[in-house]
């Protein structure tokens, strides 16, 4: 498949960069493309002007780009923090919640709420949700861990264990929150980028380029190690270390995503098999084309979610799973007819 | 004053003009005091509001006005400007039309572009709306956003009604509205006291259903207890907690020994009525439940504390005390 490498990349950037013009360009609130453009240009210093009014402006730079960005930030984090963990655990049903990060951030985020926790202001909960989220995993992590050795196996289960913790506490927070504090913690949980900023975009930034830079340069290494631990050692892998720098750049990439727009499922999970199935599984190309499509995937789910029920809008968890899902399950179906699937 | 004179000499004529145009200044007084009782025509602009964090905007026409919270929503409705709302929250039950306007969202997540979208000259919201980055994205846009003081005082309904009427340029149809609603309350309290006098008070607990799982209880600090204290009923929940609310389980339930449940209407339907409410635990074995005496009401008639405030009393002490059902 790697005739169809260049063809698919250049492909997928091209629906990325049109997603995202899209996202801009779209919106509950209608603008002239024009003056999208004259708003834009003279922001940058470009000056080609237009006839926007105030009310435009605002829109256009402090509520659609903003989460535009953020929509790509957090997409790009969970497909290659999805990529990266399935290569790693050699299991392809594995994603960020798997390593606990999901399920810690959840609880950071829930008594951040619950204790009215407000010491980092209007991104105390995304702090809290990220912190948690890092902690959760390298619980996740000590506790596999034996003799300098980590099984994928207990890896697996450690994590199973973790979240099944952090599902209680969520539960038990959510059991003394007060109505309002309640529908905050249910609406986390659907996960939403309406409250992307400027502010929140600057937060997640850096973890997520962490990821998108430091995660691709593994990728011979993921592919060595998705042949077996022992073939990867013998292949001069030293697969003890390589784990834990993934893991943690994963958890701080996916982290940071889930820390700024609640849960959102099925993108960390999904997206990898999407290009698997498009370029084949060599890692060097599905890990940074898993950024590209968690990326795109989120900017178009994020646009139905603003515009099908404006001026609300849906949910973007829920939205996430309910067009992903169908879409997937039609891939798997064309898979299996042609080359007989996973077994 | 003696003779034709003043004492510094002022001549009479000059004299009896000041005293005609001083008669002339305390009629015309009088005149402007009878008009100034008069509820303005329409909204006389511009006004300040309070807005985000405190600032003063300034609101130039109230011809488009969308709110944020259901109480609000009602308040501008009392004042007879429902017609120029344009969006309202998920929570705005009432009247039955505003329920019926371009829906915003809930309260507590809501979208900036959406809501600019129906182009506003106005929003209004309690310190409730959220969340906060949407709210400070409206105040970036320019358009005016007023952000009232949240209050779970028996003043709250009176204090909404004039802060709205202040900001959507009907100051006088407010304090109109507002001095009614006052006299109507003490009126509605006088009457609870009367229907209880001489007998046991029922033993009361407001309950906040969201499906079959969730059950809150009002507290002390909760809206409900306003309600249910001017009834002349006693809450239970405020022994329960002195919070707003909180989750009761079956046997906090029952050791409350409710004798009547308050409900609100979407409560009750979550639940799937009064048959699925039997069905939560601790329900049926309270004495409310044992004899069927649970009392449903609109959402924002028994949480909002908003202009309807006096009927709600009114219908919750008939209930407590007459056995009328809702």
């Amino acid at each position: 498949m790697g005739i169809r490498g260049p063809s698919v990349t250049v492909t997928l950037v091209a629906l990325l960069v049109a997603s995202f013009l899209a996202s801009i360009a779209i919106g509950a609130y209608a603008i002239p493309v024009w003056d999208v453009v004259g708003v834009l240009s003279d922001r940058i210093g470009l000056g080609v002007g237009g006839t926007y009014d105030q009310i435009d402006e605002a829109v256009i730079w402090d509520v659609r780009l903003p989460r535009a960005v953020l929509a790509a930030l957090v997409g790009a984090s969970l497909g290659i923090a999805g990529a990266a963990l399935q290569a790693i655990f050699r299991n392809p049903l594995a994603d960020p919640s798997l390593i606990g990060v999901t399920g810690g951030a959840a609880v950071g985020a829930t008594f951040a709420i619950v204790t009215g926790f407000t010491y980092f202001g209007l991104l105390s909960v995304p702090v809290a949700a990220a912190l948690a989220g890092l902690v959760a995993t390298l619980a996740v992590y000590a506790f596999a861990r034996r003799a300098g050795r980590t099984e994928v196996v207990t890896l697996i289960l450690t994590g199973l264990a973790v979240n099944a913790v952090a599902t209680a506490a969520v539960g038990m927070a959510t059991y003394v929150a007060s109505p309002e504090e309640l529908q905050d913690i249910v609406f986390w949980t659907l996960g939403s980028l309406g409250g992307a900023s400027w502010e929140t975009v600057r937060a997640c930034l850096p973890f997520v380029i962490l990821g998108i830079v430091v995660i691709p340069l593994f990728g011979r290494t993921l592919d060595l190690m998705v042949l077996g631990e022992r073939e990867a050692g013998h292949l001069g892998v030293r697969t003890e270390q390589v784990r834990l720098v993934l893991i943690v750049v994963c958890a701080v990439t996916a982290g940071a995503g889930v820390a700024v727009a609640g849960i959102i499922g099925f993108v960390g999970l999904i997206v990898p098999h999407i290009i698997r199935l498009l370029v084949g599984p060599g890692n060097r190309l599905v890990v940074p084309l898993s950024a590209v499509g968690g990326a795109t995937l989120l900017l178009l789910a994020d646009l139905a979610a603003r515009t099908v029920a404006a001026p609300a809008e849906l949910p973007l968890g829920v939205l996430t799973a309910a067009l992903g899902g169908p879409f997937f399950l039609f891939l798997v179906h064309r898979t299996r007819g042609a080359h007989g699937g996973w077994g | 004053m003696t003779g034709s004179t003043t004492r510094r000499g002022v001549p009479v004529h000059a004299a009896l003009l000041g005293l005609l145009l001083a008669g002339a200044l305390l009629v015309a007084g009088v005149f402007a005091g009878q008009a100034s009782a008069k509820p303005e025509r329409a909204p006389v602009m511009p006004t300040t509001g309070q807005g985000l964090d405190g600032d003063r905007v300034k609101i130039r026409s109230a011809r488009r006005i969308v709110s944020l919270n259901g109480d609000l929503t009602e308040v501008i409705y009392a004042l007879g400007l429902g017609s120029r709302v344009v969006g309202a929250d998920t929570s705005t039950t009432f009247p039955r039309a505003a329920a019926k306007k371009q829906n915003i969202g809930y309260q507590r997540r809501l979208s900036a572009e959406g809501i600019l979208s129906l182009k506003p000259t106005v929003i209004i919201g309690s310190t409730l709306a959220g969340p906060k980055r949407v709210l400070e994205q409206l105040d970036k846009s320019g358009v005016p956003l007023v952000v009232l003081p949240e209050d779970d005082t028996i003043k709250a309904p009176a204090n909404k009604i004039r802060n709205v009427a202040r900001v959507l340029g009907v100051r006088k149809r407010g304090e109109i509205l507002a001095r009614k609603m006052e006299r109507q309350l003490r009126v509605q309290s006088r009457n609870a006291a009367r229907l209880a006098k001489g007998k046991d008070r029922p033993r009361v607990a407001f309950l906040y259903l969201r499906g079959p799982r969730v059950q809150l209880i009002g507290g002390r600090a909760s809206r409900s207890n306003t309600v249910i204290r001017y009834a002349r009923g006693v809450d239970v929940g405020a022994t329960v907690t002195n919070r707003s609310s909180v989750p009761v389980t079956a046997e906090a339930l029952i050791a409350a020994q409710p004798e009547v449940l308050v409900v609100t209407d979407t409560g009750l339907r979550s639940v799937g009525g009064m048959a699925g409410l039997l069905r939560i635990p601790g329900i049926a074995q309270t004495p409310a439940g044992r004899d069927r005496r649970v009392l449903a009401y609109d959402d924002q008639l028994v949480l909002g504390l908003g202009p309807r405030l006096p009927s709600a009393i009114r219908k919750l002490t008939l209930g407590l005390y007459r056995g009328n059902r809702v």
